[in-house]
């Protein structure tokens, strides 16, 4: 029996966190935000990949590493830490997960191997399934998509597309359709990319091998839930971390701020709260591949447990840190920014504890 | 990551399970330990049987203290952890009665195992296993609850005896015991934490006199102690003269790892489900109430992360290297505050009935959920209060300062 990341799981993280150590500054991340920079996300992207992350779940039939949820979720939770301005939950999770799973042999063949590579870069379209509101709903009758997808995940230089409908039909379009709309959406997060896809009676390309999609759609969205939750993990974990740093050089009163018991308590009551959700998380993940009763529940659960918990210590960091907390000099905020998108992306806490109620018959 | 205890341990948990089989419905009377009621009180129990004969037949299996040697009345088995956790689990599935455990065993014995002669093992070990002897803590005194170590509890070796003079106070237990292990100031011009030491008292030493401490569930669980020049011998000390602070720490931090059990936590949030699905207000379910629903599904989040928790620290003890320092000291903390949310959910979830009590109609469960909602407010201040698990968190576990010293404290 062993419960955690293995040796080599947290000597892939130690990688990834020391790469992004290195490029992703809170300098660099400033100078992207100007446009004085304007190279750092073709960096994070080469860099990352050279390292593995966009062929992690692919099939090793198909130039994949064929690495398991956890393994998958324990990079993102190193992506959160270094709020890295890299498209990995939709590009190069969800995105070969439902390839993978609804691709004929021939799909597979065309996309998968691209994707290994980081050639073939997908922004992915749930809000049919997950997030439907007035603003979006997409129609697919005749062989054509009509109508807009918001909170397009990874749009970022994307080759293609990848739409999920409300028959949970998923298509792939090229990024370069004529009759394709990208709408750039601004949100508090500026290292992570969303837009607004409109449809003009696209025609698609349809994964199709008989499987049940609804089930896999649900089962990718989960994935993505765990893989949300693990980001804002990593992200909480480093806010936890510069605030125990900045309470050892602060002094205030004559003291170190963190001799203080109020600010003490407030670093205490974060770690007692972040630290559980390493297991919470790590079960879900493992229950993604093994335990597939409980995967549903645990995706529903480890996400809203995340998102509050992730919040709470948002809010407490910042304050840790007083004045400086709240500059843009000092760059705490791109991880409350991350915190605070990753809670709302594929249902809001409250949205999922509806949901995971009502999978359990209550 | 790997869930399984592998298959040599499937005979034993067969063992087990053939073992529960035979001793379904069993029901264990004369507990000095309100342990969870579990049995069906409408269900005529198939075996009746006193807790000392249980605790017996527990003990001659193996199914507990299991890893105490034979020539102390243990089972003399392997240190086995992984056999531990089957047995809880089978005997939970089963709603069988695990062994009595309470401060003489779950303390007092894995203090003598490390820190005792082997006097003192061959006396007290045996006694405490079979519930002949119960024991209890003498610890916290009206001046020092959370400054424990400044105890002023006095004892002076005077020939070859102790001479105790004092008071003790949150003592649970003490007017059923037999034994009490106590700190006690016997160097008093030593430094605070040097000048303590463990001592084993007879209860029925002339001297002692104990008083119940009625608290706020009304409920008389613990007592006062008053010491008026007890006198018991000088070898009833464990470890040397000075060196009890370091003994009894060796128990404190067990005490506090067991607060924080997923698996009673589970059976309790099962529980209030029930309840919830249960009251109807207005014609409607309170577990249908979005709002309700929704404190409800919280306390569920968090009972996956304590359950999931639960995993990774047992992992930490089967396999070295890994690092659960701060993941061990949150769990007091955390276990304490979630139960107590989980009780004040089911309270609200009753609204006006919520706050029936001591045999009142339309009173449901006994009462228990009012008790347990005041009785876990108890257990977040014992033990070490949140704001003192706060510090050692901060402190131990994050590496922030210490607070400066007062002078001439």
């Amino acid at each position: 029996m062993y419960f955690g990341l293995s040796e080599e799981q947290q000597f892939f993280q130690e990688s990834i966190n020391k790469f992004l150590e290195d490029n992703v500054t809170v300098d660099a991340l400033k100078a992207y935000r100007t446009g004085e920079n304007k190279v750092l996300t073709k960096t994070v992207y080469n860099g990352l990949n050279e390292l593995g992350l966009s062929s992690l779940i692919v099939p090793e039939a198909f130039g994949g590493l064929g690495l398991d949820s956890l393994f998958a979720i324990s990079v993102s939770e190193s992506l959160g830490k270094g709020v890295a301005p890299y498209p990995f939950i939709g590009s190069f999770l969800i995105a070969p997960f439902l390839i993978d799973q609804l691709g004929n042999e021939s799909q597979k063949e065309k996309y998968l191997p691209g994707i290994a590579t980081g050639e073939n870069r997908f922004g992915v379209a749930l809000s049919e399934i997950t997030g439907r509101r007035i603003d979006s709903s997409i129609e697919y009758s005749k062989q054509r998509l009509n109508g807009s997808s918001l909170f397009v995940m990874d749009d970022i230089e994307c080759t293609h597309y990848l739409i999920v409908d409300s028959d949970a039909g998923v298509h792939i379009i090229d990024a370069s359709n004529v009759n394709l709309e990208r709408v750039h959406l601004n949100t508090v997060d500026v290292t992570s990319f969303v837009s607004e896809l409109i449809f003009n009676g696209i025609e698609t390309e349809v994964l199709n091998n008989d499987s049940d999609n609804i089930e896999i759609v649900n089962q990718a969205i989960d994935l993505g839930r765990i893989a949300l939750a693990a980001n804002t993990l990593g992200a909480a974990q480093c806010m936890l971390d510069q605030s125990i740093e900045y309470a050892k050089e602060r002094k205030q009163f004559g003291r170190q701020i963190g001799s203080f018991q109020a600010v003490k308590h407030m670093c205490a009551q974060m770690a007692s709260d972040l630290e559980p959700c390493y297991s919470l998380v790590w079960y879900a993940a493992h229950a993604m591949d093994h335990i597939p009763g409980e995967s549903h529940l645990m995706a529903c659960q480890a996400k809203a447990h995340l998102s509050e918990v992730g919040a709470s210590i948002a809010k407490t960091a910042t304050e840790v840190h007083g004045g400086m907390g709240f500059t843009d000099d000092l760059g705490l905020h791109y991880w409350f920014k991350r915190i605070g998108l990753n809670r709302q992306l594929l249902g809001s806490p409250d949205l999922l504890r509806e949901e995971a109620a009502k999978a359990q018959g209550i | 990551m790997n869930l399984d205890f592998g298959n040599e341990y499937e005979d034993f948990r067969n063992e087990v399970k053939a073992f529960c089989e035979e001793f379904n419905g069993i029901h264990v009377t004369g507990s000095l330990y309100n342990y969870e009621s579990v049995i069906d009180p409408n269900e005529k129990p198939k075996i009746e049987m006193n807790v000392k004969e249980w605790q017996k037949v527990l003990i001659d299996k193996g199914y507990h203290v299991r890893h105490i040697p034979k020539e102390y009345g243990g089972f003399g088995g392997e240190l086995d952890i992984v056999k531990n956790v089957i047995i809880t689990e089978e005997f939970s599935k089963s709603k069988i009665p695990t062994g009595v455990g309470g401060q003489g065993i779950d303390f007092l014995v894995p203090t003598l195992m490390e820190m005792g002669t082997e006097e003192q093992r061959q006396k007290y070990i045996r006694p405490a296993l079979y519930l002949d002897d119960i024991w209890c803590q003498g610890y916290s005194e009206p001046n020092a609850g959370s400054d424990l170590a400044s105890l002023q509890t006095k004892g002076e070796l005077v020939g070859d005896e102790w001479i105790i003079n004092g008071q003790k106070i949150w003592t649970s237990t003490a007017k059923y015991a037999q034994m009490m292990f106590c700190l006690v100031r016997t160097e008093p011009n030593a430094p605070k934490h040097q000048g303590i030491s463990y001592l084993l008292i007879p209860m029925d030493t002339p001297g002692i006199e104990v008083r119940p401490l009625v608290d706020m569930t009304l409920d008389a669980g613990f007592n006062e102690v008053f010491f008026t020049d007890v006198r018991i011998p000088a070898e009833n000390i464990v470890g040397k003269r000075g060196q009890g602070w370091l003994v009894a720490n060796k128990t404190l931090v067990h005490e506090r790892g067991s607060l924080g059990d997923p698996n009673k936590m589970i059976r309790r949030y099962d529980k209030l489900v029930n309840l919830m699905k249960s009251e109807i207000l207005d014609g409607v379910r309170i577990i249908d109430k979005p709002v309700y629903r929704d404190r409800l599904m919280k306390i569920q989040g968090k009972i996956l992360a304590l359950k999931s928790h639960g995993l990774r620290l047992l992992s930490g003890r089967l396999n070295k290297g890994q690092d659960l320092n701060l993941a061990t000291m949150i769990v007091k903390l955390y276990g304490t505050e979630m139960r107590y949310e989980l009780e004040s959910l089911a309270i609200d979830a009753m609204g006006e009935i919520g706050t029936l009590y001591e045999n009142s109609p339309h009173l449901r469960d006994n009462g228990g959920w009012q008790y347990a909602y005041m009785y876990y407010l108890g257990l977040i201040i014992g033990g070490g209060t949140s704001q003192i698990q706060k510090n050692i968190i901060s402190e131990r576990g994050l590496g922030l300062p210490k607070e400066p010293k007062i002078q001439g404290v």
